[in-house]
């Protein structure tokens, strides 16, 4: 907010409503005594909302147990090692953490774009009878369950991906380490892809409501002395919206790292670490998937058990960034304000 | 009002949906019995399963969930049944209080997708087929290849190889044979329902195997018969133990499967592949069943050892339409005799059955 071309994001925001501790929010305080009613709704609210604590709590406390053997047996080692062989038992994370990462930030590489695409052109440019037939579009995507797109992925995108896209890759860019190895439809890009079109309507639906709030008074200004709709998008609807914008891509994100089906069937399963995109790799969720039912020693379980683990606290790492990032520019943007 | 209503209902169907099940009224309520465990056996005992409840209106019900599954519901004796492929070492057993027993024997059999060559065209061998999957081999061109094919035109392509990502009997019987004609398969991948595939991509199950294969010119990867045949997918012809190039097929599994041996319900047989036969398949296994070697209720016993020996006899026409082979006469005997010796309900012996099992009630 520095730059003085940002003014009408200022603006905007000064029509924001006030956040932070000094909010005047709801009435703090107790219910009053001996209003029985109050106090059991207070009671059983808590209860409910002491539940989700609880559950996460014990999610934890059982997969660490669980993956106890795993990291007692293999070290710390396990989470670099780069063997998973189910004959040896002898097992390593990293190419399952590499898949799960690579896929996801992928996949949000490929989404954020279009989904903030189509949610400018929804609430910005789309004529009214528009607006409602595309969002609906727009919403049941997030309706179809994995399996379909998995098998939609493997039967009729992964042919197409084989037979046009990547020949065209390899043609044009081939002399990158991103795009070598045969054209088999199989593999990281194909996996990014479904996982981006997976998580397209998640951020869509978000931006969309979040751009909804943008005050009419800020747009219309900003109309008034001049700016055109990509000048209104860029200063003055993005930053007012910015906190929301961040909080759908981590939430897309989530969901990306941790979808099972559709991965699994076009990702190729291999446990393997390559830097080309078209070559089959794994993720943490397509390894248990596949493995869990055959594990029979205990060592494999327990590394399979680790591998959730890992998926856990990444997870949660990646919630704890994303509160982080949002804390701090909710505090500029209040900061700037005052 | 609608409780009225649906009470009427409920009288006016009733005797209805008895006669559409066959139940005549007041006879005893019908079993539903419950196992699982290997995928590649699945198409034949689901099949068994219908058509047995349609003769019989006993239950079984069969869930496909993977050996390694099925052992473990059985160890814990959760199922009534077990099914893998992977036959369970005397000490398991003995631990588990379980016996074991071949149910049906089939073959898995190595496909490709190469431009111009038919089902059962091209040849391999077993060290050739255990160098493929090694990655050693990674062209179709290579020498040893086009050697051992000279009339065929083999395309100037990358091999592929597919293989099972979820651990899979299919695989336990691969990896055994390539253990068997390759050392350096023993010594570097080794044998298991999954394994570390030095190369190639994975996929879930016999039908995410023949899709990828399906899809991606050049590959090769392997497939219970049953899903080769189904999607039309060319096999390969693998030369056997006495020099010979069988056709994978009924044939050259029930030749494989002649000169089977079993060493009772308390052993780990052993394997079927790479056979000495004339006609015989090399990468050919049984599907075993374990089940509880103390039941706890006569009846369930009962109803179950009727239902194996059903499929032993009268259903040993659904395995040959599914391209399975059966259990050899006299291995069905020793089976039969080993259930009158080991299976107890209470200290007492169920096999033979008091009275015959229940026949059709037409």
């Amino acid at each position: 907010m520095q730059q003085p071309a940002e003014g009408a994001a200022e603006t905007a925001a000064r029509q924001a409503p006030p956040q932070g501790p000094a909010a005047p929010g709801r009435p703090q305080g107790r219910p009053r005594r001996g209003n029985l009613p109050d106090v059991l709704f207070r009671a059983t609210t808590l209860f409910f909302a002491g539940l989700v604590l609880l559950l996460i709590l014990a999610i934890g406390t059982v997969l660490f147990a669980q993956a106890h053997l795993a990291f007692s047996h293999f070290g710390l080692k396990f989470l670099w090692t780069k063997q998973w062989d189910p004959v040896r038992d002898s097992f390593g994370a990293l190419p399952s953490i590499f898949g799960t990462l690579v896929s996801s930030f992928l996949a949000i590489l490929i989404a954020v774009p279009v989904s903030l695409g189509i949610a400018i052109f929804l609430t910005e440019m789309a004529p009214p009878w528009l607006q409602k037939p595309v969002g609906l579009a727009v919403e049941m995507l997030a309706a179809v369950p994995s399996i379909i797109y998995g098998m939609w992925g493997l039967f009729s995108f992964a042919p197409i991906v084989a037979r046009h896209m990547e020949p065209w890759l390899k043609h044009h860019l081939g002399f990158l380490p991103l795009f070598q190895g045969p054209p088999m439809g199989i593999g990281m890009m194909t996996a990014s892809i479904i996982l981006a079109v997976m998580i397209i309507p998640f951020i869509t639906s978000i931006t969309r409501d979040v751009f909804a709030l943008v005050p009419a008074m800020a747009k219309e200004s900003a109309y008034g002395l001049g700016a055109t709709t990509w000048e209104v998008v860029r200063n003055v609807v993005i930053p007012y919206t910015r906190t929301g914008i961040v909080g759908a891509i981590f939430l897309g994100l989530g969901r990306a790292l941790g979808e099972t089906m559709a991965v699994t069937f076009v990702i190729g399963n291999a446990h393997d670490i390559s830097l080309s995109l078209l070559s089959p790799s794994n993720t943490i969720s397509s390894t248990l998937a596949n493995e869990f039912t055959e594990a029979t020693s205990h060592l494999y379980v327990s590394s399979l058990i680790a591998l959730g683990l890992i998926l856990f606290l990444i997870t949660t790492i990646i919630l704890s960034v994303a509160k982080l990032l949002l804390w701090r520019i909710e505090r500029q943007v209040v900061g700037s304000v005052r | 009002m609608i409780v009225r209503r649906m009470r009427e209902l409920a009288r006016w169907m009733a005797p209805l949906v008895l006669l559409g099940m066959g139940v005549p009224l007041g006879a005893q309520a019908h079993l539903m019995l419950h196992g699982g465990g290997a995928t590649f056996p699945f198409p034949l005992y689901a099949k068994w399963s219908y058509e047995y409840a349609r003769f019989t209106g006993e239950r079984f019900n069969y869930q496909s969930i993977g050996s390694g599954a099925g052992i473990e519901q059985m160890r814990h004796h959760i199922f009534d049944f077990g099914a893998s492929e992977a036959p369970l070492d005397a000490e398991a057993l003995s631990r588990s209080g379980l016996i074991q027993f071949p149910m049906v024997i089939g073959g898995v059999v190595p496909v490709v997708n190469l431009p111009g060559i038919a089902p059962a065209e091209l040849k391999l061998t077993g060290p050739l087929l255990a160098d493929i999957f090694l990655g050693r081999i990674t062209s179709w061109r290579d020498p040893r290849i086009m050697a051992l094919n000279p009339h065929l035109r083999l395309p100037p392509l990358e091999i592929s190889v597919v293989t099972r990502a979820d651990g899979s009997g299919s695989t336990w019987l691969i990896t055994r044979y390539l253990g068997e004609v390759s050392a350096d398969w023993r010594l570097k991948v080794g044998n298991g329902p999954s394994v570390r595939w030095p190369v190639g991509m994975a996929s879930k199950g016999n039908e995410g195997v023949s899709s990828y294969v399906k899809q991606t010119t050049g590959s090769i990867g392997y497939v219970e018969f049953t899903y080769a045949r189904q999607n039309g997918l060319a096999t390969v012809l693998l030369q056997n133990r006495a020099g010979g190039f069988p056709l994978p097929g009924r044939a050259s599994f029930l030749a494989a499967a002649a000169k089977a041996e079993w060493q009772g319900p308390e052993r780990s047989p052993k394997g079927l592949t790479d056979q000495a036969g004339e006609g015989a398949w090399p990468i050919v296994g049984a599907s075993f069943i374990l089940i509880a070697r103390d039941q706890p209720d006569a009846r369930r016993a009962a109803a179950l050892l009727s239902y194996f020996d059903w499929c032993f006899h009268d259903g040993k026409r659904f395995v040959d339409e599914l391209d399975y082979v059966p259990i050899p006469e006299p291995i069905v005997h020793q089976i039969e005799a080993a259930w009158a010796a080991h299976i107890r309900v209470g200290g007492r012996p169920v096999w033979p059955l008091a009275q015959p099992p229940a026949k059709s009630n037409g």
